[in-house]
C-alpha cells in the first residue's frame, strides 16, 4: 500500500531523515516508533506531502506521491495528529464531514456519515452532533478527531502520536478502539508513537528509528525476541523484555488441553500479561481457557507461561 | 462607606457641578457672554422632582451593587440623561419670552458635567449588570431615541445650540451626509490596501517589521501636516493630468482626505488582521492542510472565520479614528461636521462649535457600537 525507498529529508547540514526504506502491506498497523527527534513524524508527514522529500521515493498504492496533487492524496489518507485540531467555529458534524465536504457529497449523504461514525466511536449522535469542540472532553475530541480521519473512507490512515496527550484510562481506552477498527476494517495504519507499551500493544509490525535510520522492522515478538542492535534491546525493554514479551502473546499460544477449573476463567485471546497478572491476583497457579462463549477449551498453568 | 465607589465619585462630581458652575448662560445677543445661570435659579416648583434621579443615584452608591440595585440606578442614570436637556430647554424658553430674539440661551458647564456623570454612571451601572454588546447598545438606543423626540418635539428650540442647527438645517444635513461619506469612502480602499497588508505580514514574517514601522510612521504625523504634506503632489498631479482633475483630483478638498484617512486606518486594520491570523492556533492550520484544504479553502474556511472578531475590532478602531479624523479634514475643505465646527471657532460661537462637535461624537459612538456587536455576534461559536 505504501513503499518507501530510500527516503531522506535534509534541511540544510541536518539529517533528519536518512536512507529510510520501508513497506507497508495492505491491512497492516505498523507503528513507527522511535524517541523524539528520531525523524518519525517526518516521516508520516512525507508520506503525505506535508514535508517534502529531499531524496528517494514514496509510493502509494503503486503511484508516486510526488504525481498525485498534494489535496487529492491527502483526501484519501485520513490524518491524526496529537494536538487534534478540530475546528473551533464548526459543529461536530461539520467537522466530521471535513473531507467529505471537500470532495462535494450531497449533505444527505455526509450527515449519514456522520451519524454513522458518531455512533462507531461510541459519540451519541444526537446529542454530539451540534455541540462544539469546546464543550467536550480532551478524550471525545480525540474521537471526532478520528472520526473525522475516517470520514471520507480513506484507503490508510496516519496518525501521528494521536494518544500523547490524552491520561492513561482514556489513551487505554481510544486504543482499543483502533484495534477494534483495524480488526473489523482492515485498514492499513501507519501509527507514530514514542510509547513502547503502546507501540507492543497495537501493532502488527513495529518500525524503529533511531536519528534519522530505521534500525529495525518486524513483528513485535521478533523485535523481542531477537532485537538487532543493544539500541532496540534496550529501547524495547531494557530489563523488562521478559514481561513485555508476555504483552504480545496470547493464551491461546501456550494454554495446554485439559478442562480443569481453577480460578476465574481468563478469555483465550487475553495476553500472557493478563493471565499472569490474574494469576497472581487470585493466588492461583492455573486458569481455565474460555473461547468468546464462555465454553472452557483449555488450561494454562504458570508454568506455560514461563517456559517458552 | 460607598459599596459603589465609582457610583459615589460621579454623584460628587455632578453636585460638585450642580452647585458650582452654570447651568446655562443666557446673553443679549451671540457675540458677548453671558450671565451665568445656577441650576437652583431654574429649579421651580415641580422641577425640583428632577433632583429625585440623582439621589437616588446617591442612595445606590452606598448600597452593594446586587442587580437590582444597578437596574434601579441605571433607570436613574437615564432619567437624569434626559430630563436635563429637558430642563434646560424648558428654562431657555422661559427666558426667550422675556428677552429679544437675538438672545441666546447656551448650556453651561454644570449641565455638561452632569450630564457626562450620568452617561458614565449609566454606563457603570450596565456594567455591572453584565449586559453583553446588545444590551448595551439597546439602552443607547433607549436614550438617544428619547433625546431625538425631546428635540424633535420643539422643547429644546429655544437652546441656542438648537437654533444654530435650525438656521442652517440644510448645511447640517449636508456637513452629516458628507462625513459619514467621507469616513465610508476611505473604509474601502482601506479594507483593499489593509486587508492583504495584514495578511502578508502574517505570511512573510520577514516584511512584517518593515510594513508595521511605516504605517506606524504614518500614525505619528499629525493630521493637519499630513493634509498639507499631500496638497503639493496632488495639486501638481491635477495640473499634469487634466482627467485626473476632471475626476475631483485636487490639492485640495475631498481627495486629499479620503488619501489621509486611508493612510491612517491601514494600520489598525493591517495590524489586526496580522493578528488574528496569528491567533489561529497551528494544530488547527495543520489538520486543515493534512485533511486535505486547499490554501485558499484554509483561509476562508478555517483562518479567516477564526480571526474575524480580531479583524473586526480592527475595523472598528479605524472607523471610530476616521469618524474623528474627518472632522479634520474641514480644513482642507473636504466638509463635513469639522465644517461647521471651524466655522463656529472662527466666528467664537461655541454653540456652533457644539453643533459640529455633538454629532462626530454621537457618530463615533454608534459606529463602536454598530462593530461590537457585529464583534459579538461573529464571536457566538467560540474560538
Amino acid at each position: 500500500m505504501i513503499e518507501l525507498d530510500r527516503v531522506s529529508k535534509r534541511i540544510g547540514e541536518a539529517v533528519i531523515v536518512d536512507e529510510v526504506s520501508l513497506g507497508i502491506a495492505e491491512g497492516e498497523l505498523c507503528v513507527l516508533i522511535g524517541s523524539s527527534g528520531a525523524g518519525k513524524s517526518t516521516v508520516l508527514k512525507m508520506i503525505n506531502r506535508l514535508i517534502p522529500l529531499s531524496a528517494g521515493s514514496i509510493r502509494f498504492a503503486g503511484t508516486d506521491v510526488t504525481h498525485i496533487p498534494p489535496e487529492d492524496l491527502r483526501r484519501r489518507m485520513g490524518y491524526v495528529i496529537q494536538s487534534i485540531g478540530l475546528f473551533p467555529h464548526w459543529t461536530i458534524a461539520r467537522n466530521i464531514g471535513t473531507v467529505p465536504e471537500l470532495l462535494g457529497w450531497p449533505a444527505a449523504r455526509i450527515g449519514a456519515r456522520v451519524d454513522e461514525l458518531l455512533s462507531l466511536l461510541k459519540l451519541d449522535p444526537a446529542s454530539f452532533r451540534g455541540k462544539y469542540p469546546h464543550q467536550l472532553s480532551i478524550g471525545q475530541q480525540q474521537r471526532v478527531g478520528v472520526a473525522r480521519a475516517l470520514a471520507a473512507d480513506p484507503d490508510v490512515l496516519l496518525m501521528d502520536e494521536p494518544f500523547g496527550a490524552l491520561d492513561p484510562l482514556v489513551r487505554e481506552e481510544l486504543q482499543d478502539e483502533i484495534l477494534r477498527l483495524h480488526r473489523d476494517s482492515h485498514k492499513t495504519i501507519l501509527f507514530v508513537t514514542h510509547d513502547m507499551d503502546e507501540a507492543l500493544k497495537l501493532a502488527t509490525r513495529i518500525a524503529l528509528m533511531d536519528r534519522g535510520r530505521l534500525v529495525q522492522a518486524g513483528t513485535p515478538a521478533e523485535l523481542l525476541a531477537a532485537p538487532a542492535t543493544p539500541f532496540v534491546r534496550d529501547f524495547v525493554g531494557g530489563r523488562d523484555r521478559g514481561i513485555k514479551l508476555l504483552l504480545v502473546e496470547r493464551v491461546t499460544q501456550h494454554m495446554r488441553a485439559g478442562t480443569d477449573r481453577e480460578g476465574e476463567p481468563i478469555a483465550a485471546d487475553a495476553t500472557l500479561h493478563q493471565a499472569l497478572s490474574q494469576m497472581v491476583s487470585q493466588g492461583v497457579d492455573r486458569l481455565a481457557v474460555v473461547d468468546g462463549e464462555g465454553r472452557v477449551i483449555g488450561t494454562l498453568h504458570l508454568a506455560d507461561i514461563v517456559r517458552r | 462607606m460607598p459599596r459603589n465607589r465609582v457610583l459615589f465619585i460621579l454623584v460628587l462630581v455632578g453636585l460638585a457641578a450642580a452647585l458650582g458652575l452654570a447651568f446655562l448662560t443666557a446673553a443679549p445677543n451671540r457675540l458677548v457672554s453671558g450671565r451665568p445661570i445656577a441650576m437652583v435659579e431654574t429649579l421651580q416648583a415641580a422641577r425640583w422632582l428632577i433632583a429625585v434621579p440623582g439621589l437616588v443615584l446617591a442612595v445606590a452608591a452606598f448600597r452593594t451593587p446586587r442587580p437590582a440595585v444597578c437596574t434601579v440606578a441605571a433607570l436613574a442614570a437615564a432619567a437624569l440623561l434626559v430630563a436635563l436637556p429637558w430642563l434646560a430647554g424648558a428654562q431657555a424658553a422661559f427666558l426667550a419670552e422675556q428677552a429679544s430674539p437675538a438672545a441666546r440661551t447656551s448650556l453651561g458647564g454644570a449641565f455638561w458635567t452632569i450630564e457626562i456623570c450620568a452617561a458614565l454612571a449609566l454606563r457603570d451601572a450596565l456594567d455591572r449588570l453584565g449586559l453583553r454588546a446588545p444590551g448595551k447598545l439597546s439602552a443607547l438606543v433607549v436614550v438617544l431615541g428619547a433625546l431625538s423626540w425631546l428635540a424633535l418635539s420643539g422643547r429644546l428650540d429655544a437652546l441656542a445650540i438648537t437654533r444654530e442647527f435650525l438656521t442652517r438645517e440644510d448645511a447640517f444635513g449636508a456637513a452629516a451626509r458628507r462625513h459619514v461619506l467621507l469616513v465610508g469612502a476611505a473604509l474601502l480602499p482601506t479594507l483593499l490596501l489593509g486587508f492583504p497588508l495584514g495578511i502578508l505580514a502574517h505570511r512573510q514574517p520577514r516584511l512584517a517589521p518593515g510594513i508595521f514601522t511605516t504605517l506606524n510612521l504614518i500614525q505619528t504625523i499629525p493630521a493637519i501636516a499630513l493634509f498639507g504634506l499631500l496638497i503639493a503632489p496632488l495639486s501638481g498631479l491635477a495640473a499634469l493630468f487634466p482627467a485626473l482633475a476632471r475626476l475631483g483630483v485636487a490639492g485640495i478638498g475631498v481627495t486629499p482626505a479620503l488619501i489621509a484617512l486611508t493612510f491612517y486606518s491601514l494600520l489598525p486594520l493591517a495590524r489586526n488582521t496580522a493578528e488574528g491570523l496569528a491567533s489561529v492556533p497551528a494544530a488547527i492550520t495543520e489538520a486543515a492542510s493534512g485533511l486535505g484544504m486547499r490554501p485558499r479553502q484554509i483561509f476562508w474556511r478555517v483562518e479567516f472565520p477564526l480571526a474575524l472578531p480580531v479583524f473586526l475590532a480592527g475595523l472598528r478602531i479605524a472607523t471610530v479614528q476616521a469618524v474623528g479624523l474627518a472632522a479634520v479634514a474641514a480644513l482642507i475643505g473636504a466638509g463635513g461636521f469639522g465644517a461647521i465646527m471651524f466655522q463656529g471657532l472662527f466666528a467664537d460661537a461655541l454653540d456652533l462649535v457644539l453643533l459640529g462637535a455633538l454629532p462626530v461624537i454621537a457618530l463615533g459612538i454608534v459606529a463602536d457600537a454598530f462593530f461590537r456587536l457585529a464583534a459579538a455576534r461573529f464571536a457566538k461559536s467560540p474560538a
